[in-house]
């Protein structure tokens, strides 16, 4: 019949939105039944949330390989990097509800807004991975980003959780305009929108107004991924939001950043790099010192934390900075093990707890192995693979993006990414040495059901990496392959 | 006759007016929502001059997800200060100043 043909030519496909589908429906359901029953709901809507997150994970990774497709007339993309990304984007998100949940009720803020507002941020952080064009690139980062400032001041009574949502609204908003403005400039110095669009329209003698463009949305996109010099929100806001909050914002946003990142360089500019790259290695750089250096000093695990992060991004950005296929494949098995080893992390440091107070300073690890030998062990392991020391898997991380540095001729940058984990390795490996040699301290209450399971899933990536690397390799070459 | 760069113009210094607003107001914060808002109003300038200097309605699209995107944003903005104001009693911008990064 010619009317359902029509329709059918109107209607775009939908299939490739299946995962973003899934979360958003549900999500609305979950609000529904959460505003009806009130806060005894809460229960039940975090295991809903629960699912929800891990049935999208399922869609995801039942996506067949080698598949490429474009939807909603070519600004939505999926292929193989969309995959790998999604899945960790997922993986992190999950894994902050089963950190939260005790964290909460002890704390008594327990309330349904919170996994609900989780499932929304990552509708927001799919559609960045998957943006194949500006505007859905903005929609994606926005939706991550509103519901990233609520949850930040979600200890609504506390003065410094709603000083850290007030700083990060105001930093983000700001980063977003930066975007936004290189965002108006690419398209009125292109006329297009869409990723390939920008790629035909660009040559190599882009002009005045194309460099301005990538300046700013590199501007943007650094302050996403707390880089160098748009990190100065990054400590406080980690500092003041409650820690599950932290471990989150040092996860799942991270990778979504990071494949934002990814797809506008490699996608939108790869015929440009000369404008780009010199940008990228100076963040690097600037991040890789400046996260080493900053962090000794510290005392508080969460700013340790946050110094780490930024640090970590440098690193990751190296393979950017190559710009190589190998180079991405780097990011992406960085983004892989900087997850296990930042959930790992934050797992130890959400069990510090005795009767109702948390502790949060490197002097409260003291004597740990002690008092909880298995943690201590399992801590000492994620500072050394953080430290990069072999065969853990944070050298292997490292290993990958220098050498697709070195092959890309950026040595330099390699040397300086080798002498600043060197640096770094020194507080690292100073909380090994609290924990191991120092006085011990009464000990914790046991963990929480939801910590052991985020902990031994990221102790095994963690230590038993060497044994297997191929399959997680393997996924972040198919993922690296796709984009080239 | 105004032509295309005029408008990039205006916009642009716009668009460092409010990012001075957010830097050296040292007020309080609803002038940086406000400058927040100038900010995307610039670059909806931006996005208009160049749609209809193309021809193409792309830019347009744009500017009107951003206007909605804007209204959201000044909406939490502002929950989220009225929050603060709470647990602090003062909105002036050397007050928020619990965490020194």
């Amino acid at each position: 019949m010619p009317t359902v043909q029509t329709v059918q030519t109107v209607l775009p496909s939908l299939t490739p939105l299946l995962p973003e589908l899934i979360l958003g429906v549900g999500v609305m359901v979950l609000i529904l039944y959460g505003a009806f029953r009130g806060e005894r709901s809460v229960e039940t809507i975090n295991v809903g949330a629960l699912a929800l997150l891990l049935v999208a994970l399922f869609v995801v990774m039942s996506q067949a390989p080698g598949t490429k497709v474009t939807t909603l007339s070519g600004s939505f993309i999926q292929d193989g990097f969309s995959k790998v990304m999604k899945a960790l984007v997922l993986l992190g998100s999950a894994a902050t509800i089963l950190l939260s949940r005790d964290y909460f009720q002890r704390e008594k803020i327990d309330r349904f807004e919170f996994p609900i507002l989780i499932v929304l941020c990552t509708i927001g952080m799919l559609v960045m991975v998957s943006a194949n064009d500006l505007i859905a690139l903005y929609l994606g980062l926005e939706l991550q980003s509103l519901a990233a400032y609520v949850i930040a001041a979600f200890h609504r009574d506390d003065l410094k959780s709603t000083e850290a949502g007030l700083k990060y609204f105001v930093l983000g908003a700001l980063s977003s305009g930066m975007l936004l403005y290189g965002a108006s400039l690419v398209y009125g110095f292109t006329g297009t929108v869409s990723f390939p669009g920008i790629v035909s329209a660009l040559h190599e003698d882009a002009g005045f107004g194309i460099v301005l463009g990538i300046v700013f949305v590199a501007a943007g996109v650094s302050f996403k991924l707390a880089a160098v010099p748009f990190h100065m929100w990054t400590p406080d806001v980690y500092e003041g939001s409650p820690t599950p909050v932290t471990a989150f914002f040092a996860s799942a946003p991270k990778m979504a950043a990071m494949a934002m990142t990814v797809r506008v360089f490699i996608g939108a500019f790869p015929d440009v790099t000369a404008i780009w790259q010199q940008i990228i290695v100076f963040i690097a750089i600037a991040s890789m010192t400046l996260g080493s250096f900053a962090a000794i000093g510290q005392r508080s695990l969460k700013r340790l934390m946050a110094y780490s992060s930024i640090g970590n991004v440098g690193y990751a950005l190296i393979g950017l900075a190559a710009g190589t296929e190998e180079g991405i494949r780097g990011v992406v098995v960085y983004m892989i093990i900087y997850l296990a080893m930042t959930l790992g992390a934050f797992a130890i440091i959400l069990s510090l707890r005795r009767r109702n107070e948390m502790f949060e300073t490197i002097e409260d690890l003291s004597g740990l192995s002690r008092t909880h030998p298995w943690i201590a062990f399992c801590l000492a392991m994620m500072m050394f693979s953080l430290a990069g020391i072999p065969p853990l898997a944070g050298f292997f991380g490292k290993f990958y993006v220098f050498a697709a540095a070195i092959q890309a001729n950026l040595v330099a940058l390699a040397v300086v990414g080798v002498v600043t984990s060197v640096v770094g390795a020194y507080y690292y490996i100073r909380v090994v040495k609290i924990m191991y040699f120092d006085e011990a301290k009464a000990p914790y209450e046991a963990m929480a059901p939801g910590l052991r399971i985020v902990l031994a899933l990221s102790s095994v990536v963690v230590i038993l990496f060497w044994l297997l690397p191929a399959p997680l390799v393997g996924a972040a070459g198919a993922a690296a392959k796709s984009l080239f | 006759m105004i032509g295309l760069s005029h408008y990039l113009t205006v916009a642009a210094i716009l668009f460092t007016l409010g990012v001075l607003g957010i830097f050296i107001n040292r007020k309080n914060v609803i002038v940086i929502l406000m400058s927040i808002e100038l900010i995307l109003l610039a670059v909806n300038i931006n996005f208009v001059a160049f749609s209809t200097h193309l021809n193409d309605i792309t830019g347009q699209v744009f500017a009107l997800f951003v206007l909605t995107v804007a209204a959201a944003e000044a909406a939490i903005g502002l929950a989220i200060l009225v929050v603060f104001f709470r647990n602090r009693g003062s909105i002036a911008v050397e007050d928020i100043s619990m965490m020194k990064g």
